[in-house]
């Protein structure tokens, strides 16, 4: 006994025409996900066509297979439930060849150098909370901007908590690539949400922008610098704000992750939460170069220093990562040298790769897991 | 102690306090705490309306907020008090998710009957034993507080408190809404409600009704987080002794679980694990509990049924 075939696999084997083809698609969702059986569709005059993701592990161009008779290209992937994968087309004509997103799609992600289409697989869902509540009482944005001694004009953003009180203490959180967090998760909403669900405390959210921040994140001894001993004080001296550790944390995504974590290994014990995502972690095992090439050769001295040598920096540190980026393997090898340390340490696995959408839809969980809300002291 | 307490669910949305306020027949003014609202206590006209009018708001958080801008001395040792519970508190986290999760594992395991029964008693007496202790510790940096700062004869402090004797005094009930519990007990405490309360019918709900009792629990079975551990926070004020209370188990419990139901009634025990669903309530009176609508008693071997008042505490 064989079991039914799939809406795909039943077009295939019609050896469809054209207008069969196009008809399969009218109103269907695409990519067509069946369990764990997705099928990527491009419709259209080609040469050749390549599915073009970020998921290492995976060839990185896989081409589609045109159906005969017709002008519709495709191609079946086994991808895990939770899985989501952010794509284009690479689309051959003429000799020349275009990337472009999936115009049967409309799921798309934004991120600095674009948008790409996104697949959701089988039991994926955006969280509710990252999406606009009208309940939810908004906090207010306005501009950073602060003249730092050791780095010049710094830009950014500032967030303060619907209610801002001054007769309140607030804890701070310090958000590395700030604008992009705002753009590209959506982390006012995120933090208007949570704030409001009592899973978050009030915050006080400082958004850094850096203009150079390959080299600022990578264990630069002015970057840690100017944080710890300007901004800090500087925000401390502009706003209540709870004068513990445990109320202060740095947080990150991919360099700015390395920016944070080397931030507090230059101040140990300053900064008591951190939230690491995807963290560029690149480290050796002998010599000194990374495969990753120069970019990373102040990342490795710093990640290989702290391998020899870890000690507890911060007290409690969330990491995430997508398990299809390729930096898998640096965070999983961090994570057990982090928790030794005697620091408290949650990692998360995401079926996701390198990109914003991943660190946003990690944002609840680490949030809530550094600082607590009141939702357990709140009882209406 | 007070005449009666009367200890309801949530009131937010579909509120029967008007019904328990009549079957007590209580028909004069009614004393208000709305603390656990913090800034927002003033926001009451909803609960105004349900009792037509008859409410007199104590607005303990706002004088909490003046008597620390008029005591600043008293308001600094306060801050350094509730710090170092609060470290207090931490501590005591880390050390019962461990001993919850040791409780957890020594369940799972299969060795003879009369070793599972031994070692599942040792861990659950470790847990036991951490409650105890951090309990132990609050109630000594109280005292260490009263002894070193003595609110009660602070001039500030006895203006305030008489103040709210003759507004308790010419009310004939006093209403104790829930909200952030933490701020809700840390200012009926400050202002020393307790003995104001004697012979007077109390009406409290959700958290109102945990800071009535002698410990308050603070649970949540899926924060955020990830699994709630469930936690003490400080003593209550002890006005329904032998309970330890659940609102809104709706969103807070889940009352199919039946190891998590059984941990929270075997680590209170001999106390009594009740939850409170909205639009439930229970009357404790003269040491016992009657007319009980709703109330859902939890029990020892991880079920849970309809509270029935006179029934012997749980196994």
């Amino acid at each position: 006994m064989t079991g039914p075939r799939s809406a795909v696999q039943a077009l295939l084997a019609s050896r469809p025409d054209q207008a069969r083809a196009q008809a399969f698609l009218a109103g269907r969702r695409i990519p067509v996900v069946e369990g764990s059986s997705v099928t990527f569709l491009w419709n259209g005059q080609a040469d050749g066509v390549n599915l073009r993701h970020w998921v290492y592990g995976l060839e990185s161009a896989t081409a589609l297979t045109r159906l005969e008779g017709t002008t519709l290209w495709h191609l079946t992937l086994e991808i895990p439930a939770g899985s989501r994968v952010e794509y284009k087309f690479e689309v051959w004509r003429s000799g020349g060849s275009t990337w472009v997103e999936d115009p049967l799609n409309p799921n798309r992600a934004r991120d600095p150098f674009g948008h790409n289409s996104v697949l959701q697989a089988e039991g994926y869902q955006a969280p509710g909370w990252s999406r606009p509540d009208p309940l939810a009482r908004p906090g207010t944005l306005e501009p950073l901007a602060f003249d730092s001694p050791t780095l010049g004009r710094r830009t950014g953003h500032l967030y303060l908590p619907a209610r801002f009180r001054r007769s309140r203490q607030y804890p701070l959180l310090v958000v590395h690539d700030g604008s992009d967090y705002l753009n590209y998760t959506g982390l006012k909403t995120v933090l208007d949400n949570l704030i409001h669900r009592l899973e978050i405390p009030d915050l006080v959210v400082a958004l850094t922008d850096s203009p150079d921040r390959l080299r600022e994140y990578a264990n630069d001894a002015g970057h840690a610098r100017y944080l710890t001993e300007e901004l800090l004080p500087h925000l401390a001296s502009r706003f209540p704000l709870v004068d513990r550790p445990q109320a202060r944390c740095l947080m990150g995504a991919s360099f700015g992750a390395v920016g944070a974590l080397s931030t507090a290994w230059r101040y140990p014990g300053r900064w008591g939460r951190l939230l690491l995502q995807s963290g560029s972690f690149a480290f050796t095992d002998i010599g000194t170069h990374n495969r990753r090439g120069p970019l990373f050769d102040q990342v490795v001295g710093f990640v290989n220093e702290f391998r020899g040598e870890p000690r507890a920096v911060s007290e409690r540190v969330f990491v995430s990562c997508g398990m299809y980026e390729s930096l898998i393997y640096e965070n999983r090898s961090l994570v057990p040298l982090l928790g030794a340390t005697g620091m408290d340490v949650r990692f998360v696995e995401a079926r996701d790769g390198h990109n914003w959408e991943n660190w946003r839809d990690r944002l609840r969980e680490g949030l809530s897991w550094l600082f607590p809300g009141p939702l357990m002291l709140v009882y209406e | 102690m007070p005449a009666a307490v009367v200890l309801l669910g949530a009131q937010r949305f579909d509120p029967t306090l008007g019904e328990a306020v009549a079957e007590l027949g209580v028909r004069g003014r009614i004393a208000v705490v709305t603390a656990g609202w913090q800034e927002r206590e003033d926001e009451d006209q909803d609960l105004q309306e349900h009792l037509q009018g008859r409410t007199v708001n104590l607005r303990l958080h706002a004088l909490g907020e003046q008597l620390f801008r008029e005591d600043p001395e008293l308001r600094k040792a306060h801050r350094e008090r509730q710090l170092a519970l609060r470290v207090r508190r931490d501590f005591y986290r880390i050390r019962l998710e461990h001993a919850l999760e040791a409780d957890r594992v020594v369940r799972h395991r299969a060795p003879p009957p009369d070793i599972a029964e031994e070692q599942a008693r040792a861990s659950a007496e470790a847990v036991r034993a951490l409650d105890a202790d951090f309990l132990r510790s609050c109630a000594r940096l109280r005292a260490e507080f009263e002894a070193r700062w003595t609110p009660a004869d602070r001039p500030a402090v006895v203006r305030h408190r008489q103040a709210l004797a003759e507004l308790v005094d010419g009310c004939d009930a006093v209403a104790i809404a829930g909200g952030n519990v933490a701020t809700l007990l840390n200012r009926v405490s400050l202002f020393g409600l307790t003995p104001l309360l004697r012979h007077k019918p109390v009406f409290a709900w959700s958290g109102g009704a945990m800071v009535a009792s002698e410990r308050v629990v603070l649970f949540h079975d899926q924060p955020p987080q990830g699994p709630g551990a469930p936690e003490l926070l400080d003593e209550g004020l002890g006005l329904v002794p032998g309970l330890v209370l659940f609102p809104q188990p709706e969103e807070r419990l889940d009352l199919t679980r039946r190891d998590r139901v059984q941990n929270l009634a075997q680590r209170f025990a001999p106390a009594r694990c009740l939850a409170l669903p909205a639009r439930s309530r229970v009357t404790w009176r003269d040491g016992a509990l009657g007319s009980a609508h709703g109330v859902l008693e939890l029990l020892g071997d991880g079920g849970h049924r309809p509270l029935r008042p006179g029934a012997e505490a749980a196994p």
